[in-house]
């Protein structure tokens, strides 16, 4: 055989390309904020020990996902340079580095931190990569409701992991991901939705339609507003995060209203609406967690 | 650039190599990092 028929090996850079990178920062800032935002400090080697496995988790979920996905994104145009459609790397190697990433990730989080904190994880990895991605996406156009759960767990595994247990401010954050998924994923698939279509995911957009998908955006837009100011009304919070959830939750609905309320101009339209919804949306809730330490911080100030 | 053989054509063996000098760069350096890490978490567990 000569040198040429053996396949090259894929670089490092695939490999970390597989985690995700992007997604994760989101994933690794909620999880910091779940965690500084819980009522009990833990020593700083174990909080990052704790980040470093909710982040590696995500990436193993992540890379689980492009393995069992590739064909799909080898059709689309915002997936088709991910290292497996590209022809990059195998999938065998993408799927161990997933199973190896979700395994260490789960065995040093119960081992370090705490083992209620390591079921969490492990629900999130499973949660991921075998509901969302298996089994959910490719069968209904709610894929993207239930599969949100997947991104809501990093807050409160963080949460867990500094206290040990669960009360009803970690389910709050959980709740508040899962209720900003849907709006946030469906105005991306209004301006991506033919790239769906080709591939056959059962998107919202592409299965019932555009109007029945700006209509679920404002609702659930509308839903975030009370649920983002619960924790304040639990007595988890103070003032500084329950005047920043109000003024960016109905900022939040201001977008989605116009997104909600319009129709879609003619092939010309530029769905501009709905861009910046997805970018408020992302902005959102950087902000909102961010408000959420801030409060903690004052508090502990005060 | 990649590197080429005596036929000015790239030669796969030499650009293997370069793979996998890189990947077990990285690996090492993975490798390190949780030596580390796991020593610190070792230190605050035992510390009374």
């Amino acid at each position: 055989m000569s040198a040429t028929a053996v396949p090259l090996p894929a670089e490092w850079r695939d490999f970390f390309a597989l985690t995700k990178p992007r997604v994760m920062s989101l994933v690794i800032f909620t999880a910091i904020c779940g965690l500084i935002a819980a009522p009990v400090r833990i020593h700083p080697v174990l909080a990052f020990t704790a980040i470093l496995c909710i982040a590696v988790a995500a990436g193993g979920a992540a890379a689980l996902n492009m393995w069992w996905e590739a064909d799909l994104d080898a059709g689309m145009k915002r997936t088709a340079k991910r290292p497996l459609p590209a022809g990059r790397m195998d999938a065998t190697s993408a799927r161990d580095f997933g199973i190896a990433l979700s395994v260490a990730s789960v065995a040093v989080m119960g081992l370090a931190i705490g083992w209620l904190a390591a079921v969490l994880l492990a629900v999130s990895i499973v949660y991921y990569a075998v509901v969302y991605t298996i089994w959910l996406k490719p069968r209904t156009p709610q894929n993207i409701v239930i599969g949100g759960g997947a991104g809501a767990f990093p807050p409160l595994i963080g949460w867990v992991a500094a206290t040990g247990h669960i009360t009803w401010m970690p389910v709050l954050l959980f709740a508040i991901i899962f209720f900003w998924t849907p709006p946030h994923f469906w105005a991306l698939a209004l301006f991506v939705q033919s790239d769906y279509a080709k591939v056959g995911i059962p998107m919202l957009p592409v299965v019932a339609g555009e109007a029945a998908t700006r209509r679920q955006i404002l609702i659930y837009a509308v839903l975030l507003l009370p649920l983002s100011l619960a924790p304040w009304w639990i007595g988890g919070t103070g003032l500084v995060y329950a005047v920043s959830a109000a003024v960016l939750s109905i900022g939040f609905v201001v977008l989605a209203a116009r997104v909600g309320l319009r129709r879609r101009a003619g092939a010309e339209d530029r769905m501009r609406p709905e861009k910046q919804l997805f970018a408020y949306s992302i902005l959102y809730l950087f902000a909102l967690f961010a408000a959420l330490v801030a409060d903690r911080w004052l508090v502990g100030q005060g | 650039m990649s590197p080429r053989s005596d036929s000015g054509a790239p030669d796969p063996g030499a650009e293997r190599r370069r793979i996998q000098r890189s990947r077990n760069r990285a690996l090492a350096l993975v490798l390190v990092a949780l030596v580390v890490l796991f020593f610190a978490i070792t230190l605050v567990k035992v510390k009374p």
